[in-house]
Formats: C-alpha cells, sequence, structure tokens
C-alpha cells in the first residue's frame, strides 16, 4: 500500500469534546470591567477627578497586592486574569470621593492579601475580596468612612455638600426625590448613585450571562418586597428604597461575584433574598445607614452550606441505589 | 388506532448548546459507495453486550452476509461478511474507544455486489410492505437478531432486545431519532434524504414488532430537506415526522423522548420504562433490509468530514473497511490535520492511527485542523456556573469534576455523579478549560463500588 504523504505517525488523543465555546475568564473578567465604566463615568460626572484618582489608587495598589502575594507565594503572575483590577475598581467605587489615597491602598493590600490569597487566589476565596477590603478600612477608619465623612460642606462639588440620602433619612427623616436618585446627582459612594448606570451595566452583566440573573432580581424583589409590606406600601418608596444607597450597586456587581455566591440556579434565589433581608435589617434596624457591604460578606459565609442544601435533582430523578 | 399523544410535547429540552454544526462540509455530498477494498476486519465485539464467539475457520471461502461469529448471550448480536472472500486468522485489534477485541480479517476475493448494484440493495428501491402480514412480532425480533443490527446512532446496542415484548413494560411509542445533533455528521441527513421509503418501512416493522401505536420520528428543524422527504415517504402511513429544537444533545435518548413525548426516562432506565423504543433512522433501514431483503447488517453510512480531509465525502461502506481506505477515498489528509476523531466532536473518540476497522457502530470520522482544535491552558474555577447553565440532566458538573479529582467520593455521591451522560455540554462551555468530562469518566471508573 503506498504510504500516504500527509499521514502522521501519531495524532494527538484526547478527551470528548474536541470543539470548545470561545470563551475564557480573562473574557468574563473583561465584560464586568465594561459593565463597570458606566459606573465610574458616573462618578466621575457626578464628584470630577476625586472619582477617577480614587479608581487609579486602588486598581494600581490591587495589582501590586495580587504581584506581591503571587511572589510570596511563589505563583505565576495573573494580572492578566482581570480579577485583581475588578477587585481594584469596585472597592474603590464603594469608597466616598473624599477618602484619601491611604484608604484605597490599604483596602486593596487587605482586600487581596486576606480576602483572596490567603484562601489560596481566585476561585478559593471564601468572600468578595473588595468587600474585605471595605469592611477593614471601615472599621479602621471609622472617622473617614463614615456617614459625616462623605460630606465636604464647602466643596465646590455639589454632591458632597449635603449628606448621603439614606443618612438624611435615617438621621433627618428627608426623603430625597427619586429623579436625584435615578441620575445619581446625590452624595454617596462613588458607584452606587446613580441608579441608572447601575442598571445599564447590571442589565448587560446579566445579558452576558456573565452575572447570575437570579440574584439581583431576588435581592431587589425582596427588598422591594418588605419596603412595601413593613414601610409603605407606595411605588415611588419602593423604587427610592431601591434606588437609594447601594442595593443596585451592590445586587448587580457585588452579590454576583460568582466565586462568592453559590453555583446552583435555587441557591441563587436563595443568596439573593438573603442579602435582599439583611441589607433591609440593616437599614431599618442597625446604627449604620447603609448595609450592603455586610449583607454580602454575611452571605458569602452560608454560600457553602446555600449550596449543599440547593443540589438540584437530576432530570429523571437520583442515581437509583443498586441492590 | 388510538393516538393519545399530542407530538410534540415542547419540540425541545431544558438547558443544552448551539455548538457550530458544521454541517454545510458534507449536507450535499450524495452518498458514494466505497470502492471495493482488499481485506475488512470483523471485530467480534462491535456492541455493547457479550462478545462473539467466530464460526468460520481461516482459509474458509466466505460469502457477503454470511455469518462470522455469534453469541448466546441475550444481549448480544451476531457479526457477518461484509464482502465476498477468504478469512484470514484470528487476531486482535484496537477499536476507536479503545478496547482491543477479537477479530477475523477477510481477504476481498472473487466477483463483489459494489457500486451501484449495492447502493439499490442497501439504499435504494421501493420497499413494500405486502408480506408483512405473514411476520409475527417474535419473528421479527428473531430476524433482527440474527442480521446483527445494533443500533447504528453510535452507542451500537443490540436492537432486538428492545423488539422483545416485556408485559410489565407494555410500549406504546416508537420513536425513529433523525435528529443527528453532533455537529458535522450528516450521514443520518443524507439516508433520510436518498432513503426515506426504507426507513418509513423499516419503522412499521419495527412497530409491529414492539408492539407500538405512535409511530414518531424526531428530526431537528435545521434539516428541511431531510423533514420534506421524510413526510413525502411517510405520506399515507401512520409515521408522523416532527420537527424538534436544533439543540446539542437533543439527539441524545433522554432529551428525543422528553423533546417528543414529554416523558422523563428515569435516571439509569431506558426508555421502555416510560413505554417508548427509540432506534435510529438507520436501523430502521436495517431493519426494512433484513426483513423485506432478507440482508444482514454488513454496510453503513459513514460521513468522513472536517476541515482536515480534502474532500468530505458521505461513503457506504463495508463494516470492517479500515479508517484509511475511507480517507483515502475522500483524497486523503491535509497537511493541517491536528485531530482524527471517530464520530462527532462532542462525544467521539480520537485516533492514534488510521489504521483500525470501521465498526457497526460508525457514524463518522471527522478530522480537526489546527484551528478547531483550541487548546488553552486550565485555569481555576470561578464557580461562574455555565456548566450548570448548559447540563440536560441538571447537574453541578464543576463540583463533580473538581470533587472526582480529589477522589471526594461522598461529594460526588452527592451531587449524582453516576447520572451523568458525558455529552460534553459542561466542557464544551467552560471559560475556565477544565477537562470537565475527562474529570467526571475518570470519577466514575474511579469511584468504589459498594
Amino acid at each position: 500500500m503506498a504510504e500516504q504523504d500527509n499521514t502522521k505517525a501519531v495524532y494527538e488523543v484526547a478527551c470528548s469534546p474536541h470543539v470548545r465555546e470561545e470563551i475564557n475568564t480573562a473574557g468574563i473578567m473583561l465584560d464586568v470591567l465594561i459593565a463597570l465604566s458606566p459606573l465610574v463615568l458616573a462618578a466621575f460626572l457626578v464628584f470630577g477627578v476625586a472619582a477617577l484618582r480614587q479608581v487609579v489608587y486602588a486598581v494600581l495598589s490591587a495589582w501590586a497586592a495580587e504581584s506581591l502575594f503571587n511572589w510570596m507565594r511563589g505563583k505565576p503572575f495573573s494580572l492578566k486574569d482581570g480579577s485583581a483590577a475588578i477587585t481594584g475598581v469596585i472597592l474603590a467605587l464603594s469608597l466616598p470621593a473624599t477618602a484619601p489615597w491611604y484608604v484605597a491602598v490599604l483596602g486593596s493590600f487587605v482586600g487581596i492579601g486576606i480576602g483572596k490569597a490567603i484562601f489560596g487566589g481566585l476561585g478559593y476565596n471564601l468572600f468578595n475580596p473588595a468587600m474585605v477590603g471595605r469592611a477593614f478600612v471601615m472599621i479602621a477608619f471609622p472617622s473617614l468612612l463614615g456617614a459625616s465623612a462623605y460630606v465636604l460642606p464647602n466643596s465646590t462639588v455639589d454632591a458632597l455638600t449635603s449628606a448621603t440620602p439614606l443618612t438624611l433619612l435615617k438621621m433627618e427623616g428627608v426623603i430625597t426625590g427619586f429623579k436625584a436618585l435615578f441620575l445619581g446627582t446625590t452624595n454617596g459612594s462613588l458607584g452606587e448613585t446613580s441608579a441608572l448606570a447601575c442598571l445599564i451595566g447590571g442589565i448587560y452583566l446579566c445579558l452576558r450571562r456573565t452575572a447570575a440573573w437570579q440574584i439581583p432580581v431576588a435581592m431587589l424583589g425582596t427588598m422591594a418586597l418588605i419596603s412595601a409590606l413593613f414601610i409603605s406600601f407606595n411605588l415611588l418608596s419602593v423604587l427610592r428604597e431601591l434606588a437609594a444607597g447601594a442595593a443596585l450597586f451592590g445586587a448587580f456587581f457585588i452579590a454576583t461575584d460568582p466565586v462568592s455566591s453559590p453555583v446552583t440556579p435555587k441557591g441563587r434565589w436563595v443568596f439573593g433574598v438573603f442579602v435582599g433581608l439583611f441589607v433591609m435589617v440593616l437599614r431599618k434596624l442597625s446604627g449604620y445607614p447603609e448595609g450592603v457591604m455586610f449583607a454580602v460578606l454575611l452571605a458569602n459565609a452560608v454560600t457553602p452550606l446555600i449550596n449543599r442544601w440547593t443540589i438540584p435533582i437530576p432530570v429523571g430523578g437520583p442515581v437509583p441505589v443498586r441492590k | 388506532m388510538n393516538a393519545t399523544l399530542n407530538f410534540p410535547a415542547k419540540g425541545t429540552f431544558a438547558r443544552g448548546v448551539h455548538p457550530a454544526d458544521g454541517k454545510a462540509l458534507a449536507a450535499d455530498r450524495a452518498i458514494e459507495v466505497l470502492p471495493t477494498v482488499a481485506q475488512i476486519v470483523i471485530a467480534l465485539q462491535q456492541h455493547t453486550g457479550a462478545p462473539c464467539q467466530a464460526v468460520v475457520t481461516p482459509k474458509q471461502q466466505i460469502r457477503l452476509g454470511e455469518k462470522i461469529g455469534d453469541a448466546e448471550a441475550f444481549i448480544s448480536a451476531p457479526v457477518h461478511a461484509s464482502v465476498n472472500g477468504v478469512v484470514g486468522r484470528q487476531s486482535v485489534v484496537t477499536l476507536p474507544n479503545a478496547r482491543h477485541v477479537k477479530m477475523i480479517p477477510i481477504a476481498s476475493e472473487g466477483e463483489q455486489l459494489e457500486g451501484r448494484a449495492l447502493y439499490e440493495e442497501i439504499l435504494g428501491g421501493e420497499w413494500p410492505l405486502t408480506k408483512l402480514d405473514e411476520w409475527t412480532p417474535e419473528a421479527i425480533a428473531k430476524r433482527v437478531r440474527d442480521a446483527g443490527i445494533v443500533g447504528l446512532g453510535g452507542a451500537a446496542f443490540p436492537t432486538s432486545v428492545k423488539l422483545v415484548r416485556n408485559e410489565k413494560k407494555p410500549v406504546d411509542v416508537l420513536l425513529l431519532n433523525g435528529c443527528e445533533c453532533e455537529p458535522y455528521l450528516t450521514a443520518d441527513y443524507r439516508i433520510m434524504i436518498e432513503a426515506a421509503p426504507g426507513i418509513i418501512a423499516g419503522a412499521q416493522i419495527t412497530a409491529k414488532a414492539c408492539g407500538a401505536k405512535d409511530l414518531v420520528v424526531a428530526i431537528e428543524d435545521n434539516k428541511p430537506e431531510a423533514i420534506a422527504a421524510m413526510k413525502k415517504a411517510a405520506a399515507g402511513t401512520p409515521v408522523r415526522i416532527i420537527s424538534v429544537e436544533t439543540k446539542y444533545p437533543m439527539g441524545g435518548e433522554k432529551q428525543t423522548v422528553l423533546a417528543v413525548t414529554g416523558r422523563t426516562i428515569p435516571t439509569g432506565g431506558l426508555p421502555l420504562d416510560v413505554g417508548v423504543v427509540v432506534i435510529n433512522v438507520g436501523t430502521a433501514l436495517a431493519v426494512a433490509r433484513a426483513i423485506l431483503r432478507d440482508g444482514n447488517l454488513t454496510h453503513r453510512v459513514v460521513t468522513v468530514t472536517g476541515a482536515g480531509v480534502r474532500t468530505p465525502k458521505n461513503l457506504l461502506v463495508p463494516v470492517g473497511a479500515s479508517y484509511r481506505a475511507l480517507i483515502e477515498c475522500c483524497g486523503g489528509l491535509l497537511p493541517n490535520a491536528a485531530r482524527i476523531i471517530s464520530g462527532g466532536p462532542m462525544m467521539g473518540f480520537t485516533l492514534g492511527s488510521l489504521d483500525v476497522p470501521v465498526t457497526k457502530g460508525t457514524s463518522g470520522i471527522l478530522v480537526l485542523n489546527d484551528q478547531d482544535v483550541r487548546t488553552s491552558e486550565e485555569t481555576q474555577c470561578i464557580r461562574c456556573g455555565r456548566c450548570v447553565d448548559v447540563c440536560p440532566l441538571n447537574l453541578i458538573p464543576t463540583r463533580l469534576a473538581l470533587a472526582a479529582r480529589k477522589k471526594e467520593w461522598d461529594v460526588v455521591k452527592r451531587y449524582h455523579l453516576m447520572a451523568c451522560m458525558e455529552c460534553g455540554c459542561c466542557a464544551y462551555a467552560c471559560p475556565a478549560g477544565i477537562p470537565l468530562v475527562q474529570l467526571i469518566r475518570m470519577g466514575k471508573v474511579q469511584m468504589p463500588r459498594e
């Protein structure tokens, strides 16, 4: 038989499937950064250059922290997967414009180091790294991150001259108009003020299937329900509850961190309800005006349990026990 | 007739994936007959079930269709000579699924049934059912067994087993699977276009054997020509043609049955458990030939396709022809050929060598090139849940695979490891490039049995 010229001696042997969707982890992370860009833009429009400065500090120090901890753990550099940048941006957007530079730097280092690296890096962290960093700086610098720290009475930036909507509501009973909340011309953490920007970015994430849509739907739905039943059965009041503070930012960008949220479809509903419930409890019953950060961290802690409680039943039922 | 079912139930199933189908490469290539090859290799186990024992001796003259091996076991099927020739010495061959099985070589000799005559015998002509009344259901099942017919969709489960009546599990639906959901493959598509009358006749014969009252052919809606040809052939018969959504793995038995009848096959069970018999359209054609033309299963249609092969074709080939002969008939491999697959890209097996024989279950030979095969470095699972969103069986593939890797057997059991059918949707969709199916398969093999 004639020897076939193009026949190699040995062909690669591999397990099926032999084709893959064109998608990778870095692409997913890029999607999140794209979705965050309207929030950064809104923060810039409301708070000016201070907002961008905060983002730059946080991202640069997140990169530095990721590199440092990888080096310490003898791991290859992993900046190109984009996850450190996301942690940086989300941390920055959860800080007030007024926070000094070292708050963002320290928050990033703690978030990446204690929140992620010590658990084993990307994919192993139990808690949302940005929220770990945020919680640390909030407790370490109460005077720089407490409600009063958001206000600069003599600032040239309009938004900074009054307290945040939730503080106004809690302390003085002042209700902020829905239009201001929707567009974001209020005081607050950088990324949370504009409901519009959060919705644009968040809906993009859900449509791209990068964020699990069940989580924001369950979280916001729970908040709306509690607000309607226990606070005021009034559409505008419910919408204000959702648009104020970090509810939308948290629902679409923080609670949906895939690593620290459940992987089962039912678990995502449970997780969302849990976060929504705790946000409302903290907002209404605790001394803090806002509770998204603590609610997400608490829910992260029960994620492994939620996963275990919500293992789906296979199509056709459980595997029969062989006799 | 008592047709109580409202078909299609939904015409679809939950989750699944939509890979690029690649069928355009070979879809419009009419079936060609492979020129007679010098030697064929008949594996003695080409099916699920007990292997055959040889019933021939070396140097014996043998004719096309004569029996070469048979077994006593209920779940088995005999094998037959696919050429006229001389029997060689029994040896061992490695099949594409990496199993080492005994085989009998046959050297072609003398005049052969070939070319147009072979095509007409297997695919062409009229298939009148005038003498079907003379056949009892038991006789049909026995003839199907003796003809060596097994499922031609790929699993190669002996068809006669499905036709033997079971009083505890009555059958009311015969479902012919013409979905061909694997990308690239077009063999079933071609026979539905070129041999629709034979398939329809085979459906009616099979229905008589198993007692089904509802006869349905399920075809994915991306094959309008096949649907039209089958509808034409089915006119005036009780066979109904149903189009179902084009989605992988629609052709999986559980998915087809669910999409067409709305019935869920229990995990670890068979379609029989929900009153359905499922056979591939090619199998139905083989049944028609066995009953109406007294032919044994000696040939099948194989798609040879992919960007790594010069001229993709659909070939009518004798069982036992080597993959090399088929590829040569298609102009050979291109220099950038990277991976040779028996079957489709989602569930097929890769080959290390071309010197393996076609078996009854060979539906296609796919040659992917360097661009098709995207190998990426495996990264950490970020629990994005894409595998969960596509799993047609509603499992959590990432938990199964990663726990199997760490041999956490209590975890894999809790997450229903054995329910997985290895369709590959999860690994297809995984952005981290984790070999989920491979890990799950390893887990199934390594998990200690109670």
